[in-house]
């Protein structure tokens, strides 16, 4: 007579079925796909040169020939911004994949270990956690120059303990567990163990996770540009855009806005999906919409 | 006038009905029985009252406690009647806690919200039930975590709780399934008191046919829904009109059939366990004196012959299941040497053990714990595959699978389904043919039965036991519960406080045990006869 929380695993219809009824997945994925499609269709046509400078239309106010108006070399705002998005979310994209790489390794060795090593991994975690990420980024900066590539890696640093805790504390949720137990009376390693047992029962987690630390990095990486140690002019990028409109913002207001509602939808988007995503896995929390 | 009254409920959850027509009523101070399997709606039953159904399920009928509707009761009706008029015991120690926060704060939280006392009274009425049942400040300061205690003693904090504010009902959900036997007769003993003392109404919901013929005056006997059989408990059982009630009374009592026992001294030992201690850290009592640890097994020796079917009974933390761990090689002894097939599995790496590992399987409590769920039949039964020395083709493995389901009473269709598609039973029937699909010699079973239906029970048992004949498998069952000793073993080795105190024939040592910790365990271990004798002799 046990009356387990165990609810039944979702088959892929039963997920599928669910992620259309979750509204905040599904508006989630919609401004995602947006975001994405606007980046690659960038590759391919933007309406302006992004790089072109036309000083006679600078400044100019949205209209029909520039919908979201021009900046003040005369550059087209929503070019700009779609340029933009392709670097923000390539940044963010590889921060994200630079934590998870190393911190979910981390966080399971230091799960299946325990001991000495647990805590030497994660005190080690903590100090880097401790860190800002802008400060990374600064410190890279003086030594390897400013970039988009070093805004990566001074985020993916940043992303690193993120993972690495919730990759441990899930790891941890799983290993005392009997099937886990099962598995060492089967001689599997530890190793072994992890990835076959431990990672497919954390995934969803760090799935939810990783779309937060996505939206997290779209910020961070806006946050570098802003402050002139993200991606380098002439390539736009959001938060270089949004330093170029402050001492503007009466004149050319336009200038701070549409990037500044760019970052805000994004993000927006991002958190919306990874909450629906962390509804839809989450079998205790279906009847939420 | 009844204390809780229930007409014609049913209830639906989505389109699937629960629960049809049930009646039942519970006076003051009587003790009400709710007996049923797995799926019968029993703890369906209990939640209806508390009010605490999932999202989606709708009742119908009348449920009346104390003169309140309670399917007509608002939210904050039912929240000042859940914990003060109605308590309620989970059955889930593990997770009828919050982890978070000690057990003095947990008892004292009930008491603060529903009495407004302030903390220090709160406290001290807190100390005073924790004392009551059975965890006294002295060795349990307010100040534990629930991981700082074993499951019973979780449960007597759950118990705690629910019992803090003396409530009118009492319903219990399984209240000892996770205790053994000696905390189980205590526990019972504890909660017959409280209804004696505050002419508390107690609803018993069990499995355990034996523990409700103890506790409860009348029973309802549940069965997918429907009220099977209802009344005095003497005389329900006794009489056993419903074909049902008979049944599940013959699987309380189920003794598998074993034509060929075991003869001792018949071989040289498969297994052989000298000496062995384990010891754990222990917490420091002050920061000048080193931690004393904690003897988890002390000095323990046993041994298995081949095709021997041997039961390791003790209470709950008497180190059986830690021994257990040592003799799979999952844990490492502080001292003392295992040897298995003659060779010393103590102190090997994990790749020399290889071939010990292969002869050596186990067989875990939790039908719905020990499967990965995210993992397919076919790969969870093969995983002790990787032991052998030349790994089985795609088409061997499937093979194999299919010949260890077969031998188990599952279907080569079970395959490609994940565990939750299967009940308790057959899980742990997966269990089992994971277990022997590498052909062991000696399989560890760690209490294999005590979460399943007594139907499903006598089946389990029934497979052990053939498998016992068919392939000559030794077995090592550790359990709390004399039945499954008296019902497998040839051999029963008595352990408390890490140590063996008795050992000898099944008979022997359940019908005369020598030991004072044996003599417990027997006194307190439910049998229904017994029960079923009392209470027609109680009744005259």
């Amino acid at each position: 007579m046990t009356m387990h929380v165990d609810l039944p695993e979702e088959t892929i219809a039963g997920v599928l079925a669910k992620a259309f009824g979750n509204r905040s997945f599904l508006i989630g994925l919609a401004i995602t796909l947006l975001i994405v499609t606007v980046a690659l269709v960038s590759f391919v046509w933007t309406p302006y040169d992004v790089t072109r400078l036309v000083i006679a239309d600078k400044t100019q106010a949205p209209s029909w020939a520039h919908w979201f108006g021009t900046d003040h070399f005369g550059r087209d705002i929503l070019s700009m911004i779609m340029v933009g998005a392709r670097n923000s979310i390539a940044v963010a994209l590889v921060a994200v994949g630079i934590g998870m790489g190393i911190g979910v390794p981390l966080g399971a060795l230091a799960a299946a270990r325990g001991g000495l090593a647990d805590e030497a991994l994660m005190r080690v975690n903590d100090v880097v956690f401790a860190f800002p990420a802008l400060l990374s980024a600064i410190m890279i900066t003086a030594i390897f120059g400013p970039g988009a590539v070093n805004a990566i890696i001074a985020i993916g640093i940043f992303n690193i303990p993120v993972f690495a805790r919730v990759a441990r504390a899930g790891a941890l949720a799983i290993w005392p567990r009997e099937f886990i137990l099962a598995a060492r009376a089967a001689g599997k390693g530890m190793t072994r163990i992890s990835i076959e047992h431990i990672l497919p029962n954390i995934a969803t987690l760090l799935l939810v996770q990783g779309t937060i630390q996505f939206a997290l990095g779209i910020l961070a990486e806006a946050g570098l540009s802003y402050v002139g140690l993200g991606a380098q002019p002439p390539m736009p990028s959001w938060g270089r855009m949004l330093f170029d409109a402050q001492t503007r913002m009466v004149i050319a207001p336009w200038m701070a806005i549409f990037p500044g509602m760019a970052i805000v939808i994004t993000v927006l988007g991002l958190n919306l999906l990874g909450d629906g995503i962390a509804d839809i896995l989450d079998p205790k929390s279906r009847r939420r919409r | 006038m009844s204390l809780l009254e229930i007409e014609n409920l049913s209830l639906t959850i989505g389109a699937t009905p629960i629960l049809k027509g049930v009646e039942l009523t519970v006076l003051p101070g009587e003790v009400v029985g709710l007996v049923g399997e797995s799926g019968s709606g029993k703890s369906m039953t209990a939640l209806t009252i508390m009010q605490l159904l999932p999202h989606l399920a709708r009742a119908e009928g009348r449920v009346t406690f104390d003169g309140i509707d309670i399917l007509g009761a608002t939210e904050d009706q039912m929240c000042a009647l859940r914990g003060d008029d109605i308590g309620m015991v989970f059955q889930e120690p593990m997770t009828a806690l919050n982890p978070v926060k000690t057990i003095g704060e947990q008892v004292a939280e009930g008491i603060r919200w529903h009495t407004k006392a302030g903390r220090a009274e709160a406290e001290d009425r807190a100390r005073k039930i924790l004392d009551r049942v059975g965890l006294p400040e002295a060795k349990f300061p307010l100040s534990r975590y629930p991981h700082e205690l074993s499951g019973g003693q979780r449960q007597r904090v759950v118990i705690a709780i629910a019992c803090a504010l003396k409530p009118k009902l009492l319903i219990a959900d399984e209240p000892t399934t996770a205790l053994d036997v000696v905390l189980q007769a205590q526990i019972l003993d504890l909660l017959r008191d409280l209804v004696r003392e505050n002419r508390m109404g107690l609803l018993l919901i069990s499995h355990d046919l034996a523990v409700v013929t103890e506790m409860a005056d009348r029973l309802t006997i549940l069965r997918r829904g429907e009220v099977t059989e209802a009344g005095d408990t003497a005389r329900t059982l006794s009489e056993q009109q419903h074909p049902y009630t008979r049944e599940l009374a013959l699987a309380s009592m189920h003794l598998p059939a074993r034509p060929k026992p075991h003869l001792a001294g018949s071989a040289k030992p498969l297994l052989e366990v000298e000496g062995v201690g384990r010891d754990y850290r222990g917490r420091r009592k002050s920061l000048l004196r080193p931690a004393q640890p904690i003897r988890a097994v002390d000095n323990v020796s046993l041994t298995i012959e081949p095709a021997q079917s041997v039961a390791l009974v003790g209470r709950s933390g008497c180190g059986k299941s830690t021994l257990a761990r040592m003799i799979l090689a999952l844990d490492k002894p502080t001292g003392g040497t295992i040897r298995f097939r003659g060779e010393a599995i103590t102190g090997k790496a994990e790749a020399e053990l290889k071939p010990a590992r292969r002869d050596m399987q186990a067989v875990f409590q939790d039908p719905y714990g020990s499967f990965d769920p995210r993992q397919k039949v076919e790969k969870l039964v093969a995983e002790p595959l990787h032991l052998l020395e030349k790994q089985p083709t795609q088409a061997e493995r499937r093979e194999m699978v299919a010949h260890a389901l077969d031998e188990v009473g599952l279907g080569p269709r079970d395959m490609d389904k994940y565990p939750h598609e299967f009940s308790g039973g057959q899980r742990q029937r997966l269990s089992i043919a994971r277990a022997i699909i590498t052909r062991p010699k000696l399989v560890v079973a760690d209490e294999p039965v005590s979460a399943l239906d007594v139907s499903i029970r006598a089946q389990i048992l029934d497979l052990f036991a053939e498998l016992n004949q068919k392939l000559g498998i030794a077995y090592l069952f550790i359990t709390h519960d004399l039945t499954v000793a008296r019902a497998m073993a040839d051999e029963v080795l008595v352990m408390h406080e890490g140590k063996i105190v008795e050992r000898g024939r099944t008979a022997d040592v359940l019908n005369h045990p020598s030991s004072e910790a044996a003599q417990a365990l027997v006194a307190a271990a439910p049998d229904l006869h017994r029960a079923i004798a009392r209470r027609m002799q109680e009744q005259g």
